[in-house]
């Protein structure tokens, strides 16, 4: 009697998947429509890179990567990458612990504030600098005076970067520390714990997916940046661009193989984010089990 | 004052992270983007208006935003098909076609832009087939959206799979035993769940074209009057040093953005309890 009142809503349970499912003919039809479109709009693309940037040849494509501006472009792209991902995560960091840990008044302001980079456009993004720092700018003649360069310069690429990929860090971690409480890091003080050695110890280990997986992303967007930079760049080969910059001069000039050949640099780097981001996915995931 | 702002907490750090975190945004983020509201100030509203309300500024705005627009209708059904066939179906590779919906957010915007362009025109891998049928695609407006629609795919997906896979069985599973046809069940059980979701995701694929630069200033062609996107007129007002233009439009750009912004949120905010009461 015991056995048939448990299989019961065993085979309810069989029949209701059985009601869920679409018919195959559906399923097929849908799954090769879905696959169909993925494949035009984004493995297509993709493909096509790597095809134009071999097409002239293994030696061209090699020849296009060693050329002195193309190797500039890389050292660029990574000094910009290399100062305003670590400038987002401190922010990031510092901005999660006091929003996700402490309840004050405007915390839904700041939350929204902090977003704003990513809804404004990359152009706009890259013209507030030259607002601000270029010739015409409110700091234009004092900085011309003192023969220091912002706009057209690193500095400046450094700065509409930083504004650009400015959210990331702090986006993937908030909801991450709202969602693992305080409850470790004031068992730690309690212990005695200084606030560093609870740091260190507690939230820094707790949040380590979390925090790379917002690196990942701050990253590729800061090597990919594209509009913000082109704005503030002011174009100069080999010592104002950057590698996204440089596969538009050599488009412009018609060195189709060139531009392709640099570009599949940058989309080795976007295939290498995905599968991080993939794994950090399914690490986050093991962790909250 | 320090006590009815915060509440209080043993946790050490709110002070410094706090200060830290308004002091980087404003020097970052608020001061910069107050510079074009105050550098529009400066000049004379009647020369504003002028820029702003020039027809091939107000051309570009009519393919901004219709572009933007039709870009996102095309992601929202593209993308909710491909939501709904990778949450509710198990097929060889899925894992791969997942993974690879997140390509135009890590792929640079002007590598998508080339490798869209080489694709559509006349000679391209798809363009060579379009051509005979008397679609242009490089070079016209029809390329700008597609250019946007592969922007945006990614976030009408992301933003319905979760939703879709949520979704409670049970319902489903009362329609249909109450004798609702496949169709019904979608047409009236399933779609108003997912509805916020792709409505989150519409606005959030047309507030990111709007703004969109890389990957539309290659196959659009930037043709005046025709072709020229709203942010190819700020980069051009710029080139020619003509800076209160160029600061006007991005104005203009900026208000739609912050919209675009306050309304995602609302959204947003409204996604959530609908997931929380359901």
């Amino acid at each position: 009697m015991a056995t048939a009142a448990i299989e019961v809503p065993r085979k309810s349970e069989a029949g209701a998947r059985a009601i869920r499912r679409d018919p195959p003919l559906v399923r097929w039809g849908l799954t090769v429509l879905a696959l169909g479109a993925l494949g035009a709009f984004i493995v297509l693309p993709l493909a096509a890179v790597f095809v134009q940037a071999f097409a002239k040849g293994v030696p061209a494509y090699l020849a296009a990567i060693r050329e002195p501006d193309t190797l500039s472009a890389i050292k660029l792209s990574l000094l910009v990458a290399g100062v305003s991902v670590p400038l987002n995560v401190v922010f990031g960091v510092a901005a999660a612990w006091a929003i996700a840990k402490f309840q004050f008044k405007g915390k839904n302001v700041l939350v929204t504030l902090i977003d704003i980079p990513f809804a404004v456009s990359p152009v706009v993004s890259g013209l507030i600098f030259v607002l601000i720092f270029g010739a015409q700018g409110w700091f234009g003649e004092w900085l011309s005076d003192h023969d220091i360069r912002i706009v057209f310069a690193v500095p400046g690429i450094i700065l509409a970067t930083t504004f650009v990929t400015f959210p990331f860090v702090a986006r993937e971690l908030i909801p991450l520390m709202q969602s693992q409480g305080s409850d470790e890091e004031e068992a730690a003080l309690t212990l005695g714990a200084s606030g560093w050695q609870m740091f260190f110890k507690i939230t820094l280990p707790n949040i380590r997916w979390g925090l790379l997986y917002g690196v990942v992303l701050c990253t590729a967007r800061a090597l990919g940046e594209f509009g913000a930079v082109s704005v503030v760049s002011g174009h100069i080969r080999g010592q104002t661009n950057t590698l996204p910059l440089h596969v538009e001069i050599l488009y412009n000039e018609y060195n189709y193989s060139g531009a392709f050949a640099v570009a599949s640099l940058l989309s080795v780097i976007a295939v290498i984010t995905l599968t991080l981001k993939k794994f950090l996915e399914w690490k986050t995931k093991e962790g909250a089990k | 004052m320090s006590i009815s702002f915060k509440k209080p907490s043993i946790l050490p750090g709110f002070w410094p992270a706090f200060s830290y975190t308004v002091l980087y945004l404003s020097l970052i983020v608020l001061i910069p983007l107050s510079a074009v509201f105050l550098k529009s100030v400066t000049s004379s509203w009647a020369h504003l208006w002028e820029v702003v309300t020039s027809p091939e500024v107000v051309a570009s705005y009519k393919l901004s935003f219709g572009a933007s627009l039709v870009a996102g209708l095309v992601s929202v059904v593209v993308g909710f098909l491909v939501a709904w066939v990778l949450v509710r179906y198990q097929f060889p590779g899925k894992a791969l076609a997942d993974a690879l919906v997140d390509l135009p957010f890590a792929l640079p915007t002007a590598v998508a832009g080339i490798a869209l362009t080489t694709l559509y025109t006349e000679h391209g891998w798809l363009g060579r087939y379009l051509a005979p049928l008397g679609i242009k695609v490089a070079f016209t407006p029809l390329g700008v959206v597609v250019a946007l629609t592969f922007i945006g795919l990614p976030f009408v997906v992301r933003s319905v799979q979760p939703v879709l896979a949520d979704a409670d069985a049970e319902l489903e599973e009362a329609a249909a035993s109450l004798g609702a046809s496949r169709w019904q069940v979608f047409r009236l059980v399933i779609f108003p769940v997912v509805r916020p979701a792709l409505l989150t995701g519409f606005a959030l694929a047309f507030a990111r074209a709007l703004g969109e630069y890389g990957s539309v200033i290659f196959i659009a062609g930037n043709m005046p009057m025709k072709t020229e996107i709203t942010p190819l007129l700020i980069v051009s007002k710029l080139e020619q040093y003509d800076y209160a233009g160029a600061t006007a439009i991005a104005a203009v750009m900026l208000t739609a953005s912050f919209l675009m912004l306050l309304a995602i949120n609302a959204l947003e905010r409204r996604t959530r309890r609908f997931m929380v009461m359901g």
